[in-house]
């Protein structure tokens, strides 16, 4: 007997068994859409927590003041007004920091904002033309400002699109003028919308202006030389670490500190964020896949339950098949196969599920589901797996039946 | 035609059958080497079985001795309880002996293996059952080609010979119909085509009638009667006398023993 008549025996027993068959294989069939579409939506959150905080700039690395110490107290961090233009300028300097491709130095303060009979209130950012590559910000109309603007102290500024529509209600921003505090200032661009990528702050809520600009004429008198972050970008995302090195040692030179454990300043980098997030997202996505793991092994169980029955049912046919000649061996193959085919046929129905519900899912809740092609090869191999597994007990049961026993059974 | 047999016990025939054993022992061994048998088919020698159940140990067989020639029809005659079916396992290689040894064709089968067995079960044996043993599942001529499957034959052949036994049973025409759409004497005509089907040393049909009604039972022992005229060993295991009958030799069994032994004549 080779393996094409046990397979085409195994067959023609699992079609002669419609309902059970079937009942069984659905047990398998939910379990592997159930994997598929647990991985497909952890991966599907993973990416989108990836992308938006990729949207971010993954290169970023962002130096903010540490906490200022006064008679003891340890202020809160940023409290401090331990950086300075000199230090920004010094980390833009190629020779002093290879790995660094762009610096932008910010100082922030919020401000009351007039625009004819409408006002708003808003954080102003003084900053250099480099943010809007180094944060990965684009404008929606007009432009952003030059460096011929920074250092012609021009009174230009670039807003939000909540400040642009809240000061101009009826569009057409760009050209016009606003009062920040008591200047007047040419609205020259207004950016697109990045959404709300912190906690803290919107960032679609704020004005940017030339950062001379701001330092001299709007908070010079209170801030003087200090900024309040530094926005660097690393060459790559590879030199991110070299990068971090450089900026750490240029810093606590300039600031005269000798323990690194000291510093007055932070750096923080995007990317820890990027592996914190994709961290808690891998973990829901093994906590889910775990949940569809178990449920694969309960369709296991059904398989073994439903070939137990099976043996027992068809006990007077092993009999018979014994009599005629076939060996422990030959059953046992039999009936392996056929679990072999009720796990395999339960797997790649579970996949055609699951692409269903790949594509449908998206339709009836707001996560993405991504299709992960490991998810469904594993889901496939493991239920042809369980089907082997699952069926060795019941087909050995199968072929150690005595077949006088097997043939008296009524 | 069949007359009611008069237990015509014979302690010459008997001891004819078992006698000289060591002579024909020897004759066995030539014939397992050289793999053509002589006239003998089965031989048992002091052949005893005993199972065990519970605390008791039950002797099925007490030292069964006998010795079936070459197209032969012999039926194995006993009440329920007097150790035939035990017999029939132990001819139908689906059991071993305890003690004792049983050459099948020549050939030692007391010791074999279990995957041994089902070999010499395949080629050397046609089963007949009482409840036929169909699979309700397969056609006629598919369920005679099952042996020819564990045989390891091709396909093609297997269908030819299929349709040829099932031409030797009268039932070419049914091929294609599966057991529930044929009589009972028709299932049990397929079934007699799936013990040929192989050639084997032996067809051993245990109460094949006992699911038959008087006519399709009379029916089914002409069909036995015929293959035995064409040449072929039947061992028929019943407890009817009428069925016993048609053989040509009666083994009575009683209490695991042989009892007597009818020779009858045609």
């Amino acid at each position: 007997m080779n393996g094409f008549e046990s397979l085409r025996s195994g067959v023609e027993a699992i079609i002669s068994h419609g309902l059970r068959s079937i009942l069984t294989i659905l047990g398998i069939l939910i379990g592997v859409a159930a994997v598929i579409l647990t991985v497909g939506l952890g991966e599907g959150a993973q990416a989108n927590v990836n992308s938006a905080i990729a949207s971010l700039g993954t290169n970023l690395l962002i130096v903010t003041p540490g906490s200022a110490t006064t008679g003891g107290l340890k202020g809160g961090l940023g409290s401090a007004t331990t950086l300075t233009i000199q230090d920004a300028t010094t980390l833009a300097n190629h020779a002093v920091a290879p790995d660094v491709a762009a610096v932008a130095p910010t100082v922030q303060k919020s401000e009351a904002l007039t625009a004819g009979s409408n006002n708003w209130v808003a954080p102003v950012v003084g900053t250099t033309p480099s943010y809007e590559q180094i944060r990965n910000r684009s404008v929606a109309s007009g432009s952003f400002f030059s460096q011929a603007d920074l250092t012609e102290h021009a009174n230009v500024a670039v807003l939000g699109p909540i400040v642009a529509a809240s000061l101009f209600p009826s569009g057409g921003a760009v050209g016009q003028n606003i009062n920040i505090g008591l200047r007047s200032f040419q609205v020259i661009g207004v950016m697109n919308s990045v959404g709300s990528t912190t906690a803290a702050a919107n960032e679609d809520d704020q004005v940017l202006v030339p950062l001379d600009v701001a330092q001299s004429e709007l908070f010079g008198r209170t801030q003087g030389n200090s900024i309040s972050a530094i926005y660097i970008e690393a060459t790559t995302k590879s030199t991110l670490g070299a990068a971090y090195q450089e900026i750490n040692t240029t810093l606590l030179n300039l600031h005269g500190i000798t323990t690194p454990s000291a510093a007055d300043y932070t750096i923080t980098a995007q990317s820890s964020l990027l592996s914190t997030a994709s961290t808690v997202s891998k973990t829901l996505t093994v906590l889910l896949g775990g949940v569809a793991a178990i449920s694969l092994l309960v369709g296991g169980i059904g398989v073994m339950n439903i070939m137990l029955v099976s043996v027992t049912e068809r006990i007077r046919e092993i009999g018979l098949r014994k009599a005629l000649g076939a060996t422990p061996g030959l059953i046992r193959r039999q009936f392996l196969i056929e679990a072999l085919i009720l796990g395999l046929a339960g797997g790649l129905g579970g996949v055609g599920l699951g692409l269903l519900g790949v594509v449908v899912l998206p339709h009836l809740i707001p996560n993405t589901v991504v299709v992960s092609p490991s998810a469904i090869v594993a889901a496939v191999l493991v239920s042809g797996a369980i089907g082997v597994v699952f069926g060795v007990y019941p087909a050995s049961r199968a072929a150690h039946l005595a077949p006088i026993d097997a043939l008296r059974s009524e | 035609m069949l007359e009611r047999d008069r237990h015509n016990f014979s302690p010459e025939a008997l001891r004819s059958d078992i006698g000289d054993l060591g002579d024909e022992s020897a004759i066995s061994t030539i014939a397992q080497l050289t793999g053509t048998g002589d006239d003998t088919v089965i031989e048992l020698d002091q052949v005893t079985k005993t199972y065990r159940s519970g605390d008791l140990n039950v002797e099925a067989l007490q030292g069964i001795s006998l010795k079936i020639e070459r197209g032969y029809f012999v039926a194995v005659m006993g009440p329920s309880g007097s150790g035939k079916s035990t017999l029939m396992h132990i001819l139908g290689c689906l059991d071993t002996p305890t003690s004792g040894t049983h050459l099948l064709d020549g050939a030692d089968v007391s010791g074999l293996s279990e995957i041994e067995l089902a070999q010499v079960r395949n080629k050397k044996i046609g089963f007949v059952f009482q409840a036929f043993n169909l699979l309700s599942t397969l056609s006629a001529w598919r369920n005679v080609e099952l042996p020819l499957i564990y045989a390891g034959i091709a396909r093609n052949e297997r269908k030819e010979r299929a349709f040829e036994a099932l031409g030797a049973v009268g039932l070419l025409t049914r091929s294609e119909h599966k057991p529930g759409q044929l009589s009972g004497g028709q299932q049990q005509r397929v079934a007699v085509a799936r013990a040929i089907v192989t050639n084997p040393a032996i067809i051993l049909a245990d109460e094949p009638t006992g699911n038959l009604d008087s006519r399709a039972a009379t029916d089914v022992l002409g069909l036995f009667d015929e293959l035995h005229q064409k040449g072929r060993t039947v061992i028929l295991i019943t407890h009817e006398q009428d069925v016993a009958n048609v053989a040509r030799r009666i083994v009575h069994i009683r209490d695991g023993k042989i009892q007597s032994v009818d020779e009858r004549s045609q």
